[in-house]
């Protein structure tokens, strides 16, 4: 079998933050959205990502199986996008799922379903795949794309894909004061979740500013530059309003 | 016997046997820690006396009080309180807490310069009596040595030698005072004594003589306790006589000797037999039974040496090694936890973390969840836990070792250890390069090999000198051993600890490896980069030129890792190579202790790209900043170094920030769970667990006196992080601290 091609921006041998127990995360290259608080923002254009073939990963992964056995932990795609790259990481998690390894997907969501047969090459990758963590930056449409670069509907759509098919879900949502923190819009998010099945788990994740040197490295100009990481006190409040769809 | 009442089982009653007792009367316990209890008022108003004279005696510039004129020996002082209305158990090494006692057999030089060195004065009548009529151990091992050893010890590529103070490391088996008595024990001995052969050899004459000394040790054991106003002659009858008389045997021990570790053994588990039999009994209540506990730590958290500066600068902060073994699985493959493992662990919250006594979780697969989690969130609230791997080391010391030190497994009462500190390995290292030359003093220590001449290092002819230079050393090594525990048997006889051991105990000669990591690292560079010596005028190579990177040990990366294996394995076989002083078992353990600091200050440049004089890194640990694939990487790479081949333990210090290991509290306690089962998994032997953030340590740095508990994982131990140097700080401060896993 060929090795697929793919475009990677790095590999963080461990992880404890980015789904359940102990997990090695692997960055895709690639997003096409541009989120002002991004962190990552080095990994948004695809061609610079180099290509790290399945079995190089296996490799480094098999090194520490113990750690996600004992954890319940195991492997997170991240990125970028991954989901931009659907044929490899479903390759990946078929061998993944052949060793007993747990797989998560960390997806913005901003990929069109609209075709079968990119329904059908998300449905196969779904086979293999333990669960999705889906980020809702904001439900309000036009706010979405001020914030994102695009609108939001690709994304709810996706999670009522993945809700119909019965992968479980993690929601998460980052808290960034002024921007993603308006009451009714985490009301509305809250709304939306109630009406996806497999949603386990949701999170609040407070906006840091750790990404910025990056964006100035990367000659970006860096907008949120006075915001500050949100309290405590309002990362409580959004988590108890969003945890209401779960109820 | 009405002391025995309710308590099952024969064997142990037949013969002096304290595993068989543990095994037919333990409790085993799976649940949680929410029957544990907080300090009493009495715990808390000793405590803080505690805590006052903790201040007095570092505002008096690291000691309060000193013996000068009594020579300490088991019935040498009248008994010492702290505060005899309140405290449940008694007993310490003078006749006042805080007052250091005074103990010339290991030399008398070292004494009076540790008591100089903090404004006292040893009575000149004392030391006329340990200079002219009774010989020391250092006196008695110098008068051995031979040239080359000497000049070996100097260079420091031997080095850390008990040869000038107690060798430590062996632990009595205290219990058997508690479940004994005194009596009987003497009984024992009394019968081995008659029992040897009546053929006079050297070795028989010795036993002979040593059991005799064993024998009054126990008898001066009983009248110490008497002065406490405590019968010891019969067992104890209840959980706080178990307590009390299994301390006294222990304070015996510390009364005579000043050994570089006084470990306590693994008495939690047994003294909880004691401690349910007295709950069953409505005796005592669970916050009686925890106020035992609570104050039976406070006296091993006040155990105290005369030591020189010398010492605490390479130990780090005046460490005792009281090392208590806590938990572990039985062979039967019932775990050994019971609510007195919660117990002990839970002082760290009822008197606050502290250092001693140096709590050591043996960690199996196997332990009931709520245990293991337990002990992950002690760990992530106080850094004061150090974890070893049960499940590789009950095949070869059974289920009823204990770790002496930091990392040295024994069967308790049955082994005992000879210490035997460490080669520097680095240095050795170099002497392959200089053909024998100390590259700082260039004096010519080793055999005159010929120097490496080459332009760019050759690997193969490099490994070839080194593993001529590791055959030298190995025989060197274990001979100036020899000669070190011969005399230590002779003028400085551990009488009360060996008494608490089976007259036909094993001896485990232990050697050790100081600088693994700068080792592996430079083979490595000399393997896959290009490294040029730079050479002074007389050709002794002080510096390297490394061109181009090379795999470091610590990421996981076998190219490296295989490297240190195998020096691991050679080293251990050179030194099986040769005949130990009175040793059934040869091991060796890589641990540094905290003097990676000091060895490395004594090491010229290594191939590694390590300048002059920079630390080492601690232990089997990768060098600092150098394991940059995660924390997860790091331990792998240390867990290939075999056990087989290092039975005295592999040490990794280990710091997280506590964000690393999870988002919320939870995730964390299940997440170091997680990793202490995967490290133990892996055949890792042993972990140190820090969690905590650079800022604390830079503030403490700063205002000490926020901080006087603030304590930390070293190498094996703990030590109180204000009372190190500032220079161990800074090494501490910039060791790798995983951000991210």
């Amino acid at each position: 079998m060929s090795e697929l091609r793919s475009f990677i921006h790095s590999v963080e041998s461990f992880g404890s933050v980015d789904g359940p127990g102990i997990r090695f995360i692997l960055f895709t290259q690639g997003c096409g959205l541009r989120c002002q608080y991004c962190h990552n923002p080095d990994s948004w254009r695809m061609k610079d990502g180099k290509d790290m073939p399945v079995s190089e990963v296996m490799d480094h992964l098999l090194k520490y199986k113990e750690f996600f056995e004992t954890s319940g932990g195991g492997i997170t795609v991240s990125g970028g996008e991954p989901l931009l790259q659907m044929p490899y990481v479903t390759e990946l998690f078929k061998q993944c799922k052949a060793h007993g390894i747990h797989t998560n997907i960390d997806t913005s969501g901003d990929i069109r379903i609209t075709t079968d047969s990119r329904k059908e090459q998300l449905r196969e990758l779904l086979k293999y795949t333990d669960m999705v963590m889906l980020d809702i930056k904001m439900m309000d449409a036009e706010k979405h794309k001020f914030l994102t670069g695009k609108t939001n509907e690709h994304i709810l759509d996706l999670g009522r894909f993945i809700s119909d098919n019965g992968t479980k879900m993690w929601i998460r949502r980052v808290l960034v004061p002024g921007l993603t923190d308006d009451e009714g819009d985490l009301k509305a998010t809250a709304d939306y979740i109630r009406t996806l099945k497999s949603v386990e788990k949701v999170e609040v994740l407070p906006y840091h500013s750790m990404g910025a040197y990056k964006w100035e490295q990367m000659g970006y100009e860096y907008e949120l530059k006075d915001v500050e990481t949100p309290d405590e006190a309002s990362v409580d409040k959004a988590e108890s309003i969003l945890q209401t769809a779960l109820a | 016997m009405e002391a025995w009442n309710g308590f099952k089982g024969t064997t142990w009653q037949e013969k002096i046997d304290v595993r068989d007792f543990i095994q037919e009367n333990i409790t085993v316990y799976e649940g949680d820690d929410s029957f544990l209890t907080g300090p009493t008022e009495a715990t808390n108003q000793l405590w803080n006396q505690v805590m006052e004279l903790t201040k007095a005696e570092r505002e008096n510039g690291g000691v309060l009080d000193m013996d000068t004129k009594t020579v300490s020996t088991i019935v040498s002082h009248d008994a010492g309180y702290l505060n005899k209305e309140l405290e449940t158990i008694v007993g310490f090494q003078t006749d006042k807490p805080f007052k250091r006692s005074l103990q010339p057999f290991g030399g008398i030089r070292m004494a009076e310069a540790a008591a100089k060195s903090y404004g006292f004065e040893v009575d000149p009548e004392v030391s006329h009596i340990f200079t002219d009529y009774r010989k020391t151990h250092n006196q008695g091992v110098f008068d051995a040595y031979t040239a080359e050893m000497r000049a070996a010890r100097k260079s420091g590529v031997i080095t850390g030698l008990p040869d000038a103070y107690g060798r430590g490391r062996i632990i009595g088996d205290y219990r058997r005072v508690a479940l004994y008595g005194i009596d009987r024990l003497m009984a024992e001995k009394l019968k081995d004594h008659n029992g040897t052969s009546h053929t006079m050899t050297e070795e028989n004459i010795r036993l002979r003589e040593e059991i005799s000394e064993q024998y009054r040790a126990l008898n001066e054991l009983k009248k110490m306790a008497a002065a406490y106003g405590c019968d010891i002659s019969k067992p104890a009858t209840t959980a706080k006589e178990a307590i009390q008389w299994l301390y006294f045997g222990y304070l015996a021990a510390i009364k005579e000797q000043n050994g570089a570790a006084m470990s306590l053994g693994r008495t939690s588990t047994f003294l909880d037999i004691y401690i349910e039999r007295d709950l069953q009994n409505g005796v005592i209540t669970e916050q009686e039974a925890q106020e035992m506990m609570d104050h039976f730590v406070m006296k091993l958290r006040l155990v105290k040496f005369a030591r020189t500066p010398d010492y605490n600068e390479l130990f780090s902060g005046d460490p005792t090694w009281v090392t208590e073994s806590i938990g572990g699985v039985g062979t039967d493959g019932r775990p050994l936890v019971t609510k007195s493992s919660f117990r002990v662990l839970h002082t760290l919250d009822n008197l606050g973390p502290a250092p001693e006594p140096n709590l050591t979780v043996l960690w199996s697969t196997k332990l009931p969840q709520a245990f293991k989690e337990y002990c992950a969130k002690m760990s992530i609230k106080t850094s004061a836990i150090q974890y070893e791997n049960d499940d590789i080391m009950r095949p070869i010391y059974g289920d009823d070792y204990a770790i002496a030190c930091c990392v040295s497994p024994m069967k308790v009462g049955k082994q005992v250890q000879f210490f035997g500190a460490r080669a520097n390995l680095g240095k050795a290292l170099l002497y392959a390069i200089n053909g024998g030359v100390d590259e700082k003093s260039k004096a010519q220590v080793g055999p005159h090999w010929r120097p490496i001449t080459d332009e760019v290092l050759d690997f193969n002819k490099v490994m070839e000198r080194f593993e001529e230079v590791m055959e030298w050393l190995a025989e060197l090594y274990v001979n100036t051993l020899n000669v070190i525990h011969y005399m230590h048997d002779r003028y400085s006889y551990e009488r009360i600890e060996m008494a608490l051991h089976d007259s036909d105990a094993e001896r485990i000669s232990a050697t050790g490896i100081a600088g693994l990591s700068v080792v592996a690292d430079s083979l490595s560079a000399i393997k896959h980069a290009k490294v040029k010596p730079i050479r002074d005028e007389n050709g002794i190579v002080v510096d390297f030129e490394v061109e181009g990177d090379f795999p470091k040990y610590g990421n996981n990366d076998d190219r490296v890792d295989e490297l240190a294996v195998d020096v691991t394995n050679k080293f251990m076989t050179a030194i099986r190579r040769h005949k130990p002083y009175r040793a059934q078992m040869q091991t060796q353990s890589i641990l540094t202790i905290t003097s990676n600091v000091v060895y490395g200050k004594k090491t010229g440049a290594t191939p590694c790209g390590r300048k002059a004089g920079e630390p080492f890194a601690p232990g089997a640990n990768p060098m600092h900043g150098r394991d940059s694939n995660g924390a997860i990487a790091s331990m792998a790479s240390v867990a290939k170094l075999p056990f087989e081949a290092s039975q005295d333990g592999i040490s990794n210090t280990f710091s997280l920030v506590p964000k690393a290991l999870g988002r919320t509290e939870e995730d964390r306690v299940r997440n170091l769970a997680a990793i202490l089962d995967a490290y133990v998994m892996k055949k890792g032997h042993h972990l140190n667990i820090n969690v905590f953030n650079r800022d604390t340590l830079l503030d403490a740095m700063e205002s000490p006196e926020k901080y006087p508990q603030l304590t930390i994982r070293v190498s094996g131990y703990a030590v109180n992080f204000i009372k190190l140097t500032r220079e161990q700080q800074l090494d501490v401060i910039n060791r790798t601290m995983h951000a991210a896993m």
